[in-house]
């Protein structure tokens, strides 16, 4: 079988080697648990604790605020400090539950759930929507929203997400190796829903080991099958993704639900097994600390709302002088200004790079050469983007389809004059929504 | 909270490619055409090249000191302009023609629109147009001095193989492609050209799309108008001969002055060969390409207007699927 892959994308080096060999494992947090209550897309979720209010591990402290929205569990036990606005990874000020961690980890009972075999589809959408999980490959899209689809006949296709294409990052990776059955489960539980689909475990050809344990975990599924992918950013991407595995193309005005598929990443399909096999709600995560400048790269079993700091310091600190802490991975993760801030459902790693090459890297002229072209997977010229956006020129920036960038940063990559082009791209994006917004 | 710590929009990675790095790659490819340049013409080829390639740099240093603007000469953007305008001269050129062609394409064609990346035109081709119509004598004077047998330099006074491809003699096709002709510095020898185009290609600064369509439209027009069918030594002359393959290979692939869109460079090829073979076959001088690829310069922007890209996913009807 050929490998799957698409046109344009980047190969940036991908510093797996440092913690890709490194076991996951459970970090117990220290200081206080910070729940931010948008850790998802749609309504923040509402707090039911008040201040002073004692929670054990696993008990909702938040409830959804709407039907795309998701509640929030707490993952130790302790008191409710404060509901107070606290910075997150991403720079935003967001209204969070902080609890004051009383290191007895003191369990509440699981979500009440049923032997899946007498489960209706009803109720395994209820249980994964109660359980909190959402899309925890970075966007954060509340699972259960996109598992009810208008028609789930029409559903063909169900893609676990295992291509991890960022640099860095290793938590897929490690789950595929040590959880292997996990997200088989998870995925059996996804294709309960979605009779007429066939399962597919997408991993890229940089990563043999998984493929080998992933190939063995569900040799006995007749729905399920692993595919093979070319290594490449953006490779993960969900429209890159979708192409690669159906030759289906999406666009910014569909859903994957269009075209007949539902994508999941590789630690939300863990999360579902978890949440209706196991009963248990969404409290941890696994978070990869990496990057040069870490002293001792590791895969951490995280509970949500533990600080970054402690994460970084339990991967043995700084080695040499950070030049850039990012929550995620380098090519699409958030730069922190500040590491005092609590990960949340969708910090999949935390990257620390000894060097940064955007400040380093001056920004000259735009010679027109064309790269960021041949690396555009979404076919766009972003270098003309980029000179609309500069002029605030917003009716050109959508005459060149610039609304269909997926702001995966492979121009940016490429860009020999080092402009930095995914930001102006971005920017006129942000620009653009707004306005139609208004309207 | 650590003051080195630095925060910028994602992605925080770049690529090693530099503008300079490109540059200089180009610049390493014309050397073998440049050398064989030196070779054929002698010193006053050298000097010739010397003297371009030092106006082009001082223009550019001196007129960004004096507007105050930051000073890119390191990027080797004039280094390749004054590589490319002194193998569009003629050897027997007198010392001041590269300095003022040098002049004329940084501070005129270069500069006063903006510097790098901003030129509609590319500088080298514009500085040439320019010295052909204001000393058309000169510029084609193509007498030269060839290595003799016995008495050391012998000059040598010769039309040019286009010239008398024109006349409807006939030319030795193997000493144009070696080079071993009349003509500019650097246009003679299509062998040493390739060579650097191949470079080029491997390195991945060129591809295909541009050079490829034009000279492909170039053979086609040529075949049906160029009054010899498909005679394929009159084919390869009309290629080996004038500046073509320095035209094709350097000047239109400028990054600069060539449509970016994918499409955009296919059709700007295939415009680039009819252009040419109208220009050989029915104008007034037999050589043509400089004025085709300025032309087309011009037309870039109106090009690329009709070339825009369906981005992805839009090229295929909701649902669509592959066969």
């Amino acid at each position: 079988m050929a490998t799957l892959t698409f046109k344009g994308g980047v190969h940036p080096y991908d510093g797996k080697e440092l913690s890709k060999d490194k076991a996951i494992v459970p970090y117990l947090p220290k200081g206080d648990l910070i729940y931010p209550l948008s850790q998802h897309i749609g309504a923040p979720a509402a707090p039911v604790v008040a201040k002073g209010d004692r929670v054990l591990v696993g008990q909702k402290i938040a409830e959804a605020g709407g039907f795309v929205s998701s509640p929030v569990y707490a993952s130790v036990s302790g008191t409710v400090k404060a509901i107070e606005p606290h910075f997150v990874s991403t720079g935003a000020k967001v209204n969070s539950i902080v609890v004051e961690n009383d290191g007895l980890y003191e369990e509440a009972p699981g979500l009440s759930i049923k032997p899946f075999e007498e489960m209706s589809r009803d109720d395994i959408i209820g249980v994964i929507k109660e359980s909190g999980v959402v899309g925890m490959g970075g966007a954060g899209f509340p699972t259960h929203v996109k598992l009810s689809p208008k028609d789930p006949d029409k559903i063909d296709y169900v893609l676990v997400n295992c291509a991890e294409c960022e640099p860095y990052l290793t938590s897929d990776y490690r789950i595929m190796i040590e959880r292997p059955e996990k997200v088989v489960g998870g995925l059996k539980v996804v294709l309960e829903l979605f009779g007429n689909a066939q399962g597919c475990i997408c991993i890229e050809d940089n990563k043999p080991e998984a493929i080998t344990i992933m190939q063995k975990a569900c040799e006995k599924e007749t729905r399920i099958q692993v595919k093979v992918l070319k290594t490449k950013y953006p490779q993960g991407a969900e429209r890159m993704l979708i192409h690669a595995v159906t030759g289906r193309d999406l666009n910014s005005s569909m859903l994957p639900a269009d075209l007949g598929c539902v994508v999941d990443n590789c630690d939300t399909i863990t999360s579902i097994y978890d949440a209706v096999i196991l009963g248990k709600p969404l409290i941890s995560r696994v978070v990869t600390i990496s990057g040069e400048a870490i002293a001792n790269p590791s895969n951490f079993e995280s509970r949500m709302g533990t600080n970054v700091a402690e994460l970084i310091e339990a991967a043995g600190g700084f080695k040499t002088q950070e030049k850039k802490v990012i929550s995620g991975g380098p090519m699409m993760g958030f730069a922190m200004f500040d590491i005092e801030v609590p990960t949340t459902k969708t910090t999949s790693a935390i990257t620390c790079l000894a060097k940064d090459a955007v400040s380093e890297s001056p920004t000259t002229a735009c010679i027109n050469c064309g790269r960021c072209v041949s690396a555009c997977d979404e076919g766009l010229i972003p270098a003309r983007l980029a000179q609309f956006s500069e002029k605030f020129d917003l009716d050109a920036f959508q005459k060149w389809h610039g609304m269909e960038c997926v702001e995966c940063g492979c121009c940016s990559y490429v860009c020999p004059a080092k402009r930095p082009l995914a930001q102006m791209i971005k920017n006129v994006r942000r620009m653009v929504m707004a306005n139609r917004a208004k309207k | 909270m650590s003051d080195l710590r630095k925060v910028s929009s994602s992605p925080h990675i770049r690529d090693k490619a530099t503008s300079s790095n490109i540059m200089r790659d180009v610049s390493i490819a014309l050397l073998p055409a440049a050398a064989y340049g030196v070779f054929h013409f002698g010193m006053n080829a050298l000097l010739t090249i010397l003297l371009s390639v030092a106006t082009c740099v001082a223009t550019e240093y001196i007129y960004e000191k004096l507007m105050h603007k930051p000073v890119t000469v390191k990027d080797l953007s004039a280094v390749v302009t004054g590589l490319l305008l002194a193998m569009n001269l003629p050897v027997s050129v007198p010392f001041w023609m590269p300095i003022l062609g040098g002049i004329f394409a940084i501070l005129v064609v270069k500069q006063l629109f903006g510097g790098l990346g901003q030129n509609f035109m590319n500088p080298a081709l514009g500085a040439r147009c320019f010295l052909m119509i204001s000393f058309a004598g000169r510029m084609t004077n193509y007498t030269y001095y060839a290595l003799g047998a016995n008495s050391g330099y012998d000059a040598i006074t010769t039309a040019t193989p286009l010239a008398v491809l024109r006349e409807g003699a006939s030319v030795n096709v193997m000493d144009m492609i070696v080079g071993n002709t009349a003509g500019m510095i650097g246009e003679t020898s299509a062998i040493a050209i390739l060579i650097g185009a191949a470079y080029l290609l491997f390195r991945g600064v060129i591809d295909l799309k541009i050079p490829g369509t034009y000279i492909v439209t170039f053979i086609v027009f040529m075949a049906f108008f160029g009054g010899h069918g498909f005679d394929g030594t009159y084919l390869v002359a009309q290629l080996a001969g004038g500046g073509l393959m320095l035209g094709a290979w350097f000047m239109a692939t400028d990054y600069v002055t060539s449509p970016i869109t994918p499409t955009g460079q296919i059709v700007y090829g295939v415009i680039l060969g009819i252009l040419t073979g109208i220009f050989r076959c029915f104008g007034a001088s037999p050589e043509g390409v400089s004025y085709a690829i300025i032309f087309s310069n011009l037309l870039v922007p109106l090009i690329e207007k009709y070339t825009i890209p369906l981005a992805f996913g839009k090229a295929k009807a909701k649902g669509g699927q592959k066969s």
